[in-house]
């Protein structure tokens, strides 16, 4: 097949660019939407799998001498899997095959030792429970600095470093001023409302096939493989649709497939996984929690002059994805702004807790706090208006940024900050918060305003390909495959429309498939955002195959050429007789009838689409390259209003402007918009991950974690897409969206940042120092330091 | 296990089935009943999730042993397009979540609806955003970001009790999107 790009199918009213419901709304609303676990009454005889967790975090045991019989003496307890039931490797890790399915040494507390299969869930968890493991505790490593101090790495320094004046050190002596700072990053749990599971069965062809709640059934299929030591060709992995996933299932539903795939092995019957809440949240990794220590160099206007940041992220136990997490976090350090001299080193510290991984953002968010983090202390430092001296540093047309890139489209960045700053009458309403903070001394507001650049692509650079496999059938009705997963975040809806304007026919005629690896084989995880980029070329690619076969067709029969059709609303006909053209009904053809007429003239009515991303790469050991194929931008108006007694906040007001490209389903994208910053906002502001001393996770439900309702949801809330925005070199024009508004609730934590300024006394010039996330517990503290003048002075080089 | 027979009246009809006698009244929905809408999202009362009616109020069904809703009128979302107030087999509010892409992944949703609609029918009015904020205090969304979710259902109260009546066009949807 050609890679070249296909000729355009030009349909009289477009399904792309129109605020089209989810591909699966009347699902949604009935409950008749099926999830994985839904399917688990179409298995009459399934097994249901309980772990026998391990209370330590970190201890050695053997899998042979683990006692089951008590186990087995329970009614309806089957079976217990052990390493000795493992037909092919004992490992399930996705990069480095660093994680034993069934562990001789436990790494965190809560880890899966063994699994109890039952014929009833109360069985299994029964069973688990008298299962006896003799564990031989060891020391565990459970904060971040014990890690650091114990030199537990699990990769080496990653570093970009970059400098107008060749050295980062040089560039901090010669600065007219210089700052300081530390901060702790906390981690997020991802909280799908849909839990990590799986359903296995083996069938008559001795075949495994696995339902899993999977953002990358590829890799979900190639772990099965691995565990029972099958080829990849007979194992079929279906994600049916995800209740949300947000990276939480990219590499960690593996484990959960491979389980049941296991146990479906052993005992010939289906087996279903599903992890309870608790099971997933003291068994999944979370966002990384991260350690940030700064040094800026700044002159009197707030221009940075040099930048060097240290960070280090808690990747738990094994190493995850926390490399590919900790590049990322590198490559957004710098934000919009324009570091002449930058030095960032990253290193993922191993601990005795969950293995942390994929989340929106990916590493992104934490590189992005920290650098804005920097920002706003210098700004306070030189005494001016944070939006002031973060405009002053952006980066302008042409420049590059620390890793190489040509930041391009960089005018977007003042264009989105000044129209927002319209839009949201930033200026009146400073003055209007300075207002009220003067004369009400227990509660002030603060006003914020930050960008956001975040690059699109995989920044390994082999994953950005996809395929697709689109099937046309005699009756005119079509099937889309592609490699995409849909998790809520409408990727289907947008691959539809794309499939019915490549087709030219009408939504109502194309089904949209649940993603299988025998439709589409050696896919990439549904992750970076670049899920609709990559599958929705693949997908138009495809269409326009078979679009070229059936022009053929239909020239012949309308006496046209080819080139001469278009294909829309279900009709094919030569371009001078659109609908509405008297002679468009005697002129053209019914696209089901061309269907059969090509399937008699013996034409293909099936095609596979592919699409690789180009011109993309990125060189580690030097720290350059052009890992991304564009930027996404956006910015962010936040207000609060803080409570100087309790640290509480109210939210109330939030306007944002995001470029999506041309959005190919803009409903979809404001959606996505919205549901960004509030889960960014819940990161920033009220979750708060607690592990206890002994690397037990203290919050382990909704309960004591708190995710946002729709109490926390801002007062007023404006979100706009940014106009005249296509991105040429992306499938309609459109841009990523799924992650890049994540950031934009940094924006809360600058305001909180704000306000908590305003409680210090005139000649107090302080740092405010707020921890991260910004509870309201946090808030208060901040607040008694700066009235107290107690925030630790930093060093005022001068 | 020792099960014991239940009978108990789901949507208008009654059904009788074999469970444990200590399981909730979602396993008894999602295990033995195949009505697989109502979700499973914490299993502690934490999410909403599992929300459904028994005579008209909203309860967690995690929460609620199924032997005691043998004494209500258990209604379930696929209970809700039957509803008097629905036409064409579909509730108004299910239709305002269509229009506003209310629901993401969807797994909240059917909990949200039979929250929503409790509201609705005890309200019998067009409702605030801050009554349906308070209505809905006990349901998680993670995608969301909840305010198309405040939207819709205060775009369902209006159709029904509002000036708008039946023609709730498809501009409000367009007018979100454009
Ligand atoms: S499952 Fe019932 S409240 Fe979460
Ligand atoms: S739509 Fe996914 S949790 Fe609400």
């Amino acid at each position: 097949m050609s890679s070249s790009e296909p000729p355009p199918n030009v349909p009289v009213t477009p399904h792309v660019g129109k605020a089209l419901p989810h591909e699966s709304a009347v699902g949604h609303v009935t409950g008749a939407a099926h999830y994985t676990d839904d399917l688990l009454p179409r298995y009459a005889d399934a097994l249901h799998a309980w772990p026998v967790q391990s209370p330590h975090a970190h201890a050695r045991l053997s899998q042979a001498a683990i006692d089951d019989a008590a186990a087995l003496a329970i009614e309806g307890v089957v079976t217990v899997l052990t390493v000795a039931d493992v037909p092919g490797a004992n490992e399930v890790g996705p990069v480095a095959h660093d994680e034993a399915l069934f562990p001789e040494e436990v790494m965190h507390c809560g880890q899966a030792v063994a699994w109890v299969l039952g014929e009833t869930l109360e069985a299994a968890k029964l069973g688990a429970a008298a299962v006896v493991v003799d564990y031989e505790p060891l020391p565990a490593i459970t904060t971040m600095r014990q890690a650091i101090a114990a030199e537990s790495f699990l990769t080496e320094a990653l570093v970009i470093e970059s400098g107008d004046s060749g050295d980062v050190e040089a560039a901090l002596a010669a600065a007219p001023h210089t700052l300081e700072g530390e901060l702790e990053i906390g981690g997020q749990e991802h909280f799908y409302l849909e839990t990590q599971a799986a359903i296995a069965c083996w069938d008559e062809a001795g075949e495994v096939f696995v339902h899993s709640s999977t953002q990358h059934p590829s890799e979900t299929q190639e772990v099965v493989a691995r565990v029972l030591g099958l080829h990849r060709n007979r194992v079929t992995c279906q994600s049916l649709r995800m209740g949300g996933a947000f990276g939480g299932k990219e590499v960690q539903a593996n484990p959960v497939a491979a389980v049941a795939a296991l146990g479906a092995h052993k005992t010939g019957r289906p087996v279903r996984v599903r992890y309870d809440r608790q099971l997933d949240m003291t068994m999944t990794g979370k966002r990384h929690p991260f350690l940030a220590r700064y040094r800026a160099g700044y002159d009197g206007d707030g221009r940075i002059v040099a930048f060097d940041l240290q960070l280090y992220s808690d990747g738990g136990y094994s190493l995850d994805l926390s490399k590919a997490i900790m590049f990322r976090a590198l490559f957004h350090c710098d934000n919009c702004y324009r570091i002449p001299n930058l030095r960032v080193v990253g290193r993922v510290l191993r601990t005795h807790k969950t293995s942390q991984t994929a989340f929106r953002g990916f590493g992104g968010p934490q590189g992005m706090v920290a650098g804005e983090d920097m920002l706003a202390r210098v700004a306070q430092a030189v005494g001016k208006p944070a939006h002031e001296v973060r405009a002053l540093n952006f980066y302008a047309e042409g420049d590059r940024t620390p890793y190489g890139q040509l930041v391009r489209d960089a005018e977007r960045i003042p264009r989105i900050w000044s129209g927002l700053m319209g839009s949201a009458d930033f200026e009146a309403r400073r003055a209007a918060v300075a207002e009220f903070n003067a004369s009400h001394p227990h509660e002030k507001r603060g006003l914020a305003i930050t960008p956001v650049k975040f690059g699109i692509s995989f920044t390994t650079s082999f994953l950005n390909q996809a395929g697709a496999l689109v099937l046309v059938y005699q009756d005119g009705s079509v099937q889309v495959n592609h490699g995409g997963t849909e998790m809520g975040q409408g990727l289907h809806t947008k691959m539809l429309q794309i499939a019915a304007d490549g087709l030219g026919v009408t939504l109502d005629q194309v089904r949209l498939m649940p993603t299988r690896t025998d439709k589409v084989p050696n896919t990439s995880a549904t992750a970076a955002s670049s899920g609709s980029d990559l599958n929705g070329a693949a997908v138009e690619r495809a269409c326009a195959q078979i679009r070229e076969r059936m022009a053929e067709v239909a020239g012949r029969r309308l006496q046209v050429p080819p080139m001469d059709l278009r294909f829309a609303g279900g009709r094919v006909f030569p371009f001078w007789c659109a609908p509405g053209h008297p002679d468009h009904g005697a002129s053209s053809l019914g696209f089901v009838e061309l269907a059969q007429q090509a399937y008699l003239e013996r034409v293909s009515l099936f095609a596979a689409g592919y699409y690789r991303t180009p011109a993309i790469h990125y060189d580690e050991a030097a720290g350059r390259g052009k890992p991304f194929h564009y930027f996404a931008y956006g910015a962010a108006v936040s207000e609060v209003e803080v409570d100087g007694f309790t640290g509480q906040f109210v939210l109330r007001r939030v306007d944002i402007l995001h470029d999506v490209g041309s959005s190919i389903s803009p409903l979809i994208d404001r959606g996505q918009i919205e549901g960004g910053f509030i889960q960014g906002m819940g990161w920033l502001t009220s979750e708060e991950l607690i592990w206890a001393e002994d690397g037990r996770l203290a919050t382990r439900g909704a309960s004591t974690y708190k995710l946002p309702t729709l109490g926390e949801c801002p007062e007023a809330f404006h979100v706009e897409l940014l106009p005249m925005a296509a991105e040429p070199a992306v499938v309609k024009g459109s841009k990523a969206v799924g992650e890049p508004p994540f950031m934009l609730a940094i924006s809360v934590r600058e305001a909180l940042r704000e306000a908590v300024a305003a409680f210090a006394a005139e000649s107090n010039a302080a740092p405010v120092e707020l921890g991260c996330p910004s509870t309201p517990e946090a808030v208060y503290w901040a607040i008694e330091g700066v009235r107290e003048g107690r925030a630790k002075q930093v060093s005022a080089a001068e | 296990m020792a099960e014991s027979l239940l009978s108990l009246r789901i949507n208008g009809e009654a059904v009788s089935t074999a469970a444990p006698s200590h399981w909730t009244l979602l396993e008894v929905l999602r295990y033995r009943l195949d009505l697989i809408g109502s979700k499973q999202g914490c299993d502690k009362g934490d999410c909403g999730a599992c929300t459904v009616q028994i005579n008209g109020e909203p309860v967690l069904a995690c929460l609620t042993l199924a032997a005691t809703a043998q004494r209500g009128e258990v209604r379930t979302v696929e209970g809700l397009s039957w509803a008097p107030e629905a036409s064409q087999g579909c509730h108004p509010l299910q239709d305002a979540f269509d229009r506003w892409d209310a629901a993401q992944c969807g797994f909240c949703t059917p909990g949200i609806l039979m929250a929503a609609e409790a509201l609705l029918r005890k309200r019998a009015a067009v409702v605030t955003r801050d009554e349906v904020r308070e209505a809905l205090a006990g349901n998680l969304c993670r995608c969301t970001g909840y305010t198309k979710i405040i939207d819709a259902v205060v775009d369902a109260s209006e159709v029904v009790f509002g000036q708008r009546g039946d023609e709730s066009t498809d501009d409000s949807a367009q007018q979100t999107g454009s």
